[in-house]
């Protein structure tokens, strides 16, 4: 039987981490541009796509992410092409944060107040126009504390995909443990790097949102 | 196997489906009482209590919030009897939720009591009531109150993760779901129909939240407003 030390405890769930940044990454940048999608679907003056996505959004925020996670996975596979975990939880995770993040930035749009919708029509601006110039850029300043903020729990998602043999590293935890018998260490760690991934972008999240509210825009 | 789907293959399991639910609903509901009263203690502790207890606190709720809640429970299942802590799958569930629900909503609280003005505490002194007599009716009761909703959602947060009890052998409703996908192979069926329960019950428990809040927090509405 091979012996594991503490470094090499470390060396394994640190390797482990790379696939949780990864996933993390793809999950946040295919959420966001699935997000922005859904945003402006959501602004628009049709009903039908109104309603669609916030069923989208209701339908995400009120089932669990195991529940997405398991019906992508075995979904796929009931209906004859199975797909890989790594595949599986990138879908889940990206439609998952997309709902979340849909939700923020319709939020941050609606915050601009809708006299200034009026004020940019009487001017003769467009809905582009008024878009560009004068809703998004007050929109954008809004939204980036609460999106920094939701990072943390895309993070947080990834662990779940340790459940469908996704190895990241609440999965290399869960085998160092098999393999060691040293669970108090391990999990530690485990929450360790956690916290070393979130707490760093939470704090940067509650700096820029105390900014934002120095600056008398909260 | 083509792309049918066949519900009728999960009737055999309703008593496993019924156990499943009856569990999560438990766990819900309990942990959402003692996680809400914790986070009250933690809430006012934050901001009363001695400095290295804040200190404590402080890392408790930020340990918390920033790790997952798969590896707090794991951590409590699986790290704690290292230290020669023997607790079973139920309790670690119910530990592993009512401390994560705790530190969200003690942060929400926090946020819900400080925008109270130190002026009406001292005003409810000047009016004869004791220290934790005004502490609750100006402070803690207006606090909640103005964010309730907020506490609504962190509770239904933790309702949705529960699904994860299922890894440490709590016979929740995922583990129901697992145990008969492992039987009659009809994965997708089950899962399907356990999150359309998932989401009746997220939908049930906002309901529920909001009578309540109406009830208790009726004379508030004019302030909310």
């Amino acid at each position: 039987m091979i012996e594991f030390t503490f470094w090499d405890i470390l060396r394994n769930l640190l390797l482990a981490t790379r696939w949780t940044i990864v996933l993390s990454l793809i999950a946040f940048v295919g959420g966001a541009t699935v997000g922005l999608l859904l945003t402006f679907m959501r602004l628009s003056s049709n009903r039908w796509l109104q309603r669609l996505t916030s069923l989208y959004v209701d339908l995400f925020q009120g089932t669990p992410l195991l529940m997405q996670l398991f019906l992508i996975f075995f979904g796929a596979a009931a209906m004859g092409h199975p797909i890989s975990a790594w595949l599986a939880a990138s879908i889940a995770l990206t439609l998952f944060t997309s709902a979340f993040l849909c939700d923020i930035w319709r939020g941050c749009l609606e915050a601009v107040a809708k006299g200034q919708w009026h004020a940019s029509r009487v001017l003769g601006m467009n809905y582009f126009q008024t878009m560009r110039h004068v809703i998004l850029p007050q929109a954008l300043r809004l939204s980036i504390p609460p999106t920094v903020g939701f990072s943390v729990q895309v993070i947080k998602g990834t662990a779940l995909a340790s459940i469908i043999g996704f190895v990241e590293l609440t999965k290399a935890g869960t085998m160092l443990n098999n393999a060691t018998f040293e669970p108090f260490t391990i999990f530690a760690l485990v929450a360790l790097l956690y916290f070393a991934l979130c707490y760093p972008l939470s704090c940067y999240a509650r700096y820029l949102e105390k900014k934002l509210y120095d600056a008398g825009l909260r | 196997m083509g792309p049918t789907l066949d519900f009728l293959t999960l009737l055999p399991y309703v008593s496993e489906l019924l156990k499943g639910f009856t569990t999560t609903v438990i766990l819900t509901v309990v942990t959402t009482l003692t996680g809400l009263s914790l986070a009250v203690a933690v809430a006012y502790l934050r901001v009363n209590a001695q400095p290295w207890v804040r200190w404590g606190l402080g890392g408790y709720v930020e340990v918390t919030r920033n790790t997952p809640f798969i590896v707090q429970l794991f951590f409590i299942f699986f790290g704690l009897p290292g230290l020669g802590i023997k607790i079973d799958a139920i309790t670690a569930a119910f530990i592993a939720m009512t401390l994560n629900l705790a530190a969200y909503s003690a942060e929400i609280l926090r946020a819900g009591i400080s925008a109270t003005a130190k002026g009406q505490l001292e005003a409810g002194r000047a009016l004869g009531m004791t220290t934790l007599q005004s502490y609750r009716h100006v402070v803690l009761v207006p606090a909640f109150a103005r964010v309730y909703p907020a506490l609504i959602s962190q509770s239904i947060i933790v309702m949705l993760g529960s699904a994860v009890v299922s890894q440490i052998s709590v016979f929740d409703l995922t583990y129901a779901a697992n145990f008969i996908q492992s039987r009659n192979f009809r994965s997708f069926e089950v899962y399907l129909l356990i999150t359309l329960v998932y989401l009746l019950l997220a939908f049930g428990m906002r309901r529920s939240f909001m009578l309540v809040g109406k009830r208790v927090f009726a004379y508030q509405q004019g302030e909310q407003r």
